[in-house]
């Protein structure tokens, strides 16, 4: 077995672990990124819209052009970066098992920085394990990255900005989408995303659901009904849509796994998917040098992936003696400013209200340590 | 249920409410840019490339954006730099029975100069012919086309795209 | 299907293929794709029966997190062909259940 140290290692070389090590390595840590994929960018390249935000947030930019540009600082930076592994564990001392170039390793880091990101929720329904039914991202995932159509005949699952995003993107790429069903009587997503989809024709029909996909080797046809306030399929309302695709945006869950591992503690917050790490302003969790950046740490959308990376980089290079205290609380200051505007108006306000819980829960911690 | 939350569309009421919206009277003035953002979402873009400071949206970047139509050149620069692709170009004075609607377009195939195409209004639904008149992909455009199309006078405030050709 | 031309995206570069097996059939591939792409591709879409139903699955998340894309491939069961790499000659068979190691040629 093979063991590495390093100042700071950074587990996913997605939009949040890729700032981190920007700043790490800006304050001359010695820092290692580890991603499973066999490219680095995490979701990022997949997003080939346009960004909100304002300038310093990169708006109007293409999420991929954002990708692309990190790569470059991140690889200009002199981070080692190792693709192709896997981090299959890690120890309450924030040792990492990692299997690399078919190598079982331990890596031993000082500072450790988990920013594995989320994946998609299920839903269950007659005939949902059937092939042809996937996760939104998956599809967008084949659409941008892989180039391959995963269907012709689309029916989206959820109305938030992932399901409004992905089904234009279908578009783009050449297949059709016959409709986006929602189970709230409301469009979760921004209405700009979904103009465009109304505008190429394509209804959004709130207050409706899957009620089953047709089909035994895969799916052949899609049954779609309207829904009571209890989310109650009403009789008589079903109707078949000929699809071959069913893609569900019902929402994403942190990858927490490695996390647990440790001990760290977490906190239950719905609007962030679920179980979350607690961590203070520096981003630090419960297990001492272990940091959490992006959507592990709740979801929510990448410029705050962004964002969050640059936090917990600064913070862990601050740890280490490598950016002096008031720089580091000035740095913060300034990324936490621009968070702030990202976590504002009516989309955004109850994901500044689900930090500041985790945040409390931290303290309530921390507090009831102290008096222990 | 309607405006844009429980349709997608942007109600009569919330367009008569939004501040990016032209009035009449400027309208008549000719090029002018309608910018149907009616939700406060976190978003500067059409503030900081507009060079006339003919759109502002404020430190509070969630406000609305508001048109300023005395200083709108109707350059076009925000249509395509908007990541919601909610903007368009108005211009009423294009001839004496046609107006023509800049729009953003992001599909395959584009169409191409004097094509005749069926315009669309926020629902996708056909109003009326439109006849291309421009198309734009430039670099700047980061791979958003936009699409100047003459239509009918009449239908300036509802025609806001045009029927997507089938794909070969 | 393959998206060629994309109104945003460069246009796709198909000059640098290999061929994978599927079940013995040739399928070609883009270099370096994910297996699970060029089986899509190639309009395959049920990767796998499950042990105890048999039902068919296939790709679900195409992140390596669901597993339900999983295949034996070059005789190791259990691959998750969302995150592997096609490699030229590479073997993919249709994976019934848990799947078994293929018996290696031990003279």
């Amino acid at each position: 077995m093979k063991i590495k140290e390093t100042d700071i290692a950074i587990v996913g070389a997605g939009a949040a672990g890729l700032t981190a090590a920007i700043e790490a390595r800006r304050a001359g840590a010695q820092v290692l990124v580890l991603d499973e994929n066999r490219l680095p960018g995490g979701q990022l390249f997949k997003q080939i819209h346009k960004f909100f935000g304002s300038h310093e947030h990169r708006a109007g930019t293409r999420g991929f052009q954002i990708g692309r540009d990190l790569l470059k600082e991140v690889e200009q930076s002199g981070a080692e970066v190792w693709l192709n592994t896997v981090v299959y564990g890690m120890e309450p001392d924030t040792s990492l098992g990692v299997i690399h170039e078919d190598q079982n390793t331990v890596i031993k880091a000082k500072k450790v920085i988990v920013a594995t990101g989320a994946k998609e929720n299920y839903m269950a329904f007659p005939g949902s394990t059937l092939p042809g039914v996937m996760g939104a991202g998956a599809a967008q995932t084949m659409i941008n990255v892989n180039r391959v159509l995963p269907g012709e005949r689309i029916v989206m699952v959820g109305s938030g900005n992932v399901g409004l995003i992905v089904s234009y993107q279908l578009m783009q790429a050449g297949a059709e989408v016959l409709a986006i069903v929602e189970g709230a009587p409301f469009i979760g997503g921004y209405g700009v995303h979904a103009g465009k989809i109304r505008r190429a024709g394509v209804p959004i029909l709130v207050s409706h659901t899957v009620t089953r996909a047709i089909g035994t080797e895969q799916v052949e046809a899609v049954e779609i009904a309207e829904v009571d306030s209890k989310f109650r399929p009403i009789p008589g309302t079903e109707q078949v849509l000929e699809a071959d695709t069913v893609c569900l945006a019902v929402g994403l869950n942190p990858m927490t796994e490695l996390l647990w591992l440790t001990g760290c503690k977490f906190t239950f917050i719905p609007a962030f998917g679920g179980h979350v790490p607690m961590h203070d302003a520096h981003m630090e969790t419960t297990v001492p040098g272990l940091y959490v950046a992006g959507d592990v740490t709740g979801v929510e959308e990448a410029s705050s992936a962004m964002e969050e990376g640059r936090l917990a980089g600064i913070s862990a290079a601050e740890s280490l003696g490598l950016i002096p205290r008031e720089e580091a609380k000035e740095r913060r200051g300034e990324v936490i400013r621009r968070l702030n505007v990202l976590r504002s108006g009516a989309f955004g306000e109850g994901r500044r209200r689900s930090k500041e819980q985790q945040l409390k829960a931290m303290e309530a911690f921390q507090a009831e340590g102290d008096r222990t | 249920m309607t405006g844009v939350k429980y349709t997608g569309i942007p109600s009569k009421e919330e367009l008569e409410n939004c501040p990016g919206v032209p009035d009449a009277e400027r309208l008549e003035k000719g090029r002018v840019a309608c910018v149907e953002c009616v939700q406060e979402i976190p978003c500067n873009p059409c503030e900081s490339i507009c060079r006339f400071g003919a759109i502002t949206v404020g430190e509070q970047i969630t406000s609305l954006p508001v048109l300023h139509g005395e200083k709108c050149t109707g350059c076009g620069l925000c249509v395509a730099n908007c990541p919601g692709l909610a903007i368009t170009i108005l211009d009423l004075n294009y001839s004496e029975t046609r107006a023509t609607v800049d729009f953003p377009f992001e599909y395959l195939p584009l169409p191409e100069e004097g094509d005749e195409v069926e315009a669309v209004g926020r629902d996708g639904a056909v109003i009326c012919p439109g006849t291309i008149v421009k198309v734009t992909k430039i670099s700047a455009y980061a791979g958003t086309a936009v699409i100047r199309m003459a239509i009918p006078k009449e239908h300036v405030m509802t025609v806001r795209s045009m029927k997507r050709p089938k794909r070969s | 299907m393959r998206i060629i031309e994309h109104p945003i995206l460069e246009t796709l570069d198909t000059s640098r293929t290999v061929t994978i097996y599927y079940n013995d059939r040739p399928v070609e591939a883009l270099e370096g794709e994910p297996v699970a792409a060029a089986l899509m591709n190639a309009g395959i879409k049920a990767f796998r029966t499950t042990a105890k139903r048999k039902e068919p699955r296939g790709i679900f998340c195409a992140i390596g997190r669901c597993t339900d894309c999983k295949m034996t491939v070059d005789g190791v069961p259990n691959v998750r062909t969302c995150m592997c790499p096609v490699k030229e000659g590479m073997r993919v068979y249709h994976q019934d259940g848990n799947g078994t190691f293929e018996k290696k040629d031990r003279t």
